[in-house]
């Protein structure tokens, strides 16, 4: 398994594709490369900073993905060739930088934001189509179609973005970014970066524009006017193709997973003789004319794209300025219902689409396995909730917040956010968490409800947010509400990385991403100069910290903070192992007899804790378990123990 | 490179979160890559990262790139880390082609460990399995993993089941070369693996 900076040009690596678009990076010359982590995006900025020291180039994880734009772009205009990379959700919070940048205008050097689409949402809050901000916002947007597109259009976006002068975007997908394929390397150029910011008053500038928006019509215009330059450039471009027959009897338009899909349906259906296939790679500006010139030559067309109707909208706007002959098309896709407007593209819709369309007979088996199939008894496939891993600190403090709660007595609950954390609106964190947005939210709902007092409202509010979380958006709403006075427990479980994403460094943490040591941001000394009083618990003991969050909680008013310090487990277990094996004393364990309930397997629910209705007892899996011991302090009978082990 | 008799060969890695799916996919998917195939591996991780049901979707082709997901019933071979994982993958992409290896060590899932519905019969899964299926190999990975002192060298017995069952046009040489390239440090231990689980998946030859 090669490295993305593997000196071998024109041999075939296996990349996913966020490997391959920083391989197009690296190739390009990026000097510069910052990003917040985010799932499916996480791995450009991850395979680029394993090299970057080597490769003489700056690689960091931003607090937030605004500050990862706005530094990437200092690059470019200091004459770097500068990334930034990001997820969708990712580029919400950092459009207020970008709808202006694109009024200002990058440096001499190209600037690239990549960001990562979910459609289906394997791994986020919502499943949005971040193209539709190229066309709000006026950005040249591309979006590989495979791997090696991947690495390509990503290395050729900085040739675009240096000669019209403006940011551009790559977009990819899930099944593009997170798949992996054939990559054929090119060279990586030796480039002696020199840093430069040339004062715009100096004869000598040599940059395009002054850097500002004003006056903002104007530069409005001037964008228009690159997106003009873009087109002209996308009309010819090698990213968009057409294969198929002259006159098609359905003409397929599609991008992205799209094309992939596109082509094993019509290979799989034998029907390369009469459906044609335009792959568009270049999605903002479309090339007009090539896409108006296809249009002309069939009388049926089926989008295939994810998520948004992008090209179905904006394709359909072309007919209406076209031929009469070309205004009788039939368009397919989303408007249809032929294809879903949400979730993601699979292989079999495709199919459906194409075969409904063209009335062909397609079986996904044979009839006789089929019934085969009918008579496999449900439950033998049974659905596995998503848990918290085994030894998890999460489960320990989600134990800890429910009997504090219950304690408690007043009703309640936990505003949540997003991480492994938001696994707690379900049984892992025993349904604690009953709102779910996005980062940040949680305190910032808190900070509502911690006003609600004066309006008869009497349950007290614990807000949760992961470390990284912390540092990237919930300081503000922190301190809104201390300024404010807003009655609410702030919950800050501290793993000690970005765990869900593949644990990044953050602010907190010891090393920045390049390795480089790190003075670790205290978020309890941030909390205090707020003016928050702040407690510090070990969630694995369960005793204290449950005592902790009920003083907390019953102090009730002004904002507390209560830090979770405890490793996340795949981060420790990699380190080091505990000194003991757990193990269930069977004599002790009375089963269905004891008061429990069965409190270990039914509520507690780790998954290396097992019921074995065979003995009636609980017992350990022991390829599962982590040894992290807090079920020994949960069982009523002290029944779970913690053997030594010499190690 | 040789030429397969189907294009793409259609191969499914399922198991469990954590179980190593993923590497299992990029072992076989780099050692194929090193012979000059196209490899397309989907997976789906992320939020199913732990505890969730988990599967790899590799395609092997001599001719070129397909994409990365592979339609309902399409299957050629399923490579089971876990039993329910496996029956779940015969359900959705299995025919009378297919052809099963299967690791027979329950992973219970959390309703189960609760107690809900139960996980089902073993010989009644296997059962299941094996109607299902062409040809279905049961390899004790797990079991033999622990033998060996750590339950993650299942993946690597399982990857050696694959290659003894000469479904992909796979060398023993080309993934003991990817070892010394993805695990410098344990060479030895996962060649032995490897070994185990051709000899295990020998005995059930024919």
């Amino acid at each position: 398994m090669a490295t993305i900076d593997i000196d071998a040009p024109g041999t075939s690596q296996l990349f996913i594709g966020n490997e391959a678009i920083a391989r197009g990076a690296l190739e390009a010359g990026v000097g510069f490369a910052s990003a917040y982590p985010g799932t499916p995006s996480s791995e450009i900025i991850g395979s680029l900073a394993e090299i970057a020291k080597q490769k003489n180039i700056y690689v960091e994880w931003s607090v937030n993905e605004k500050v990862a734009l706005e530094a990437a772009t200092a690059a470019s205009y200091a004459g770097i060739r500068a990334l930034a990379a990001m997820k969708m959700n990712g580029l919400n919070v950092a459009s207020d930088f970008l709808a202006t940048v694109i009024l200002s205008g990058i440096g001499k050097k190209g600037l690239v934001l990549m960001v990562g689409d979910d459609p289906a949402a394997h791994s986020s809050s919502n499943e949005e189509d971040s193209r539709a901000i190229a066309k709000w916002f006026d950005i040249p947007l591309l979006e590989p179609g495979d791997f090696q597109e991947a690495k390509d259009m990503m290395k050729w976006l900085y040739d675009l973005s240096e000669e019209i002068g403006s940011i551009c975007i790559l977009r990819s997908v899930t099944r593009v970014a997170h798949a992996r394929g054939n990559v054929k390397l090119g060279e990586i150029p030796k480039v002696d970066h020199k840093a430069r910011f040339e004062n715009i008053l100096d004869p000598k500038n040599t940059l395009p524009t002054s850097i500002m928006t004003i006056p903002s019509s104007l530069r409005h215009a001037f964008q228009h006017m690159k997106l003009d330059k873009a087109r002209e450039k996308f009309e010819s471009s090698s990213f968009n193709k057409y294969v198929g027959p002259e006159r098609p009897d359905l003409l397929i338009v599609t991008c992205g997973s799209g094309w992939l899909y596109s082509q094993d349906a019509v290979n799989a259906l034998k029907i390369e003789n009469g459906v044609g296939i335009l792959k568009l790679g270049t999605l903002w500006p479309l090339p007009e004319k090539l896409v108006k010139s296809c249009l002309s030559r069939t009388d049926k067309v089926l989008f295939i794209e994810e998520t948004d109707p992008f090209l179905e909208g904006a394709i359909m706007e072309y007919s209406a300025s076209m031929s009469p002959e070309s205004r009788r098309n039939i368009y397919y896709g989303k408007h249809t219902r032929h294809l879903n407007a949400f979730g993601e593209l699979t292989p079999d819709a495709v199919i459906k689409a194409i075969t409904t369309i063209l009335n062909i007979k397609y079986e996904t088996r044979e009839a006789d396995y089929a019934k085969k199939l009918e008579a496999v008894p449900q439950g033998y496939t049974m659905e596995r909730m998503l848990t918290f891993c085994a030894g998890c600190p999460h489960r320990a403090s989600y134990w800890a917040i429910k009997n504090a709660l219950r304690m408690d007595g007043r009703d309640g609950f936990v505003t949540g956010d997003i991480g492994c954390y938001s696994m707690a609106l379900g049984p892992a964190g025993f349904f604690q968490n009953r709102t779910h947005q996005c980062m940040g939210a949680g305190t910032g709902l808190a900070n509502g409800f911690g006003q609600l007092w004066r309006f008869g409202f009497d349950q007290p509010v614990i807000a949760v947010a992961g470390d990284s979380t912390f540092y990237h958006s919930i300081v503000p709403a922190l301190i809104n509400g201390v300024h404010n006075k807003a009655n609410f427990v702030l919950v800050i479980f501290d793993n000690s990385a970005t765990a869900m994403t593949g644990f990044q460094p953050h602010p907190g943490t010891e090393l920045t991403a390049m390795g480089e040591p790190a003075a670790p941001i205290s978020m309890e000394n941030i909390c205090k100069a707020i003016g928050a009083r702040v407690e510090v618990c070990d969630p694995f003991d369960l005793k204290k910290t449950t005592d902790t969050l009920l003083d907390l909680l019953e102090q009730k008013s002004g904002t507390r903070v209560a830090i979770m310090r405890r490793p996340c487990e795949l981060v420790r277990g990699k380190k080091e192992k505990h000194p003991y094996k757990m193990k269930i004393l069977q004599d002790k364990c009375l089963g269905e007899d004891c008061g429990c309930n069965r409190l270990c397997t039914r509520i507690f629910r780790c998954p290396a804790l097992v019921w074995d209705p065979g003995i009636g007892k609980t017992r350990i899996d022991e390829v599962i378990c982590n040894e992290c011991g807090v079920c020994a302090d949960i069982c009523p009978e002290e029944a779970i123990i913690k053997e030594a082990v010499l190690v | 490179m040789k030429q397969l008799s189907k294009d793409p060969i259609n191969l499914i890695v399922s198991g469990v979160g954590g179980q190593g799916n993923v590497m299992v996919s990029l072992v076989v998917g780099n050692a194929l890559v090193s012979e000059g195939y196209f490899i397309t591996v989907g997976e789906t991780y992320g939020a199913s990262q732990r505890g969730g049901s988990v599967m790899s979707h590799v395609k092997i082709s001599a001719r070129k790139q397909y994409s990365p997901l592979i339609p309902e019933g399409q299957a050629d071979i399923i490579l089971g880390m876990e039993p329910v994982e496996t029956l779940r993958m015969l359900k959705q992409f299995g025919n009378s082609r297919v052809i099963t290896i299967v690791n027979p060590r329950p992973i219970h899932a959390i309703d189960i460990t609760g107690g809900g519905g139960g996980y089902p019969d073993m010989e009644q899964l296997l059962s299941w399995i094996k109607d299902l299926s062409a040809k279905t190999y049961v390899v004790a990975a797990t079991e033999e993993a622990q033998n060996m002192g750590n339950p993650i060298l299942a993946n690597m017995i399982l990857i050696g089941a694959l290659v003894q069952s000469a479904l992909l046009p796979i060398e023993e040489s080309s993934i003991e070369k990817v070892i010394k390239q993805m695990f410098p440090k344990d060479v030895v231990v996962n060649t032995k693996a490897l070994k185990k689980g051709m000899e295990l998946a020998g005995h059930q030859a024919g």
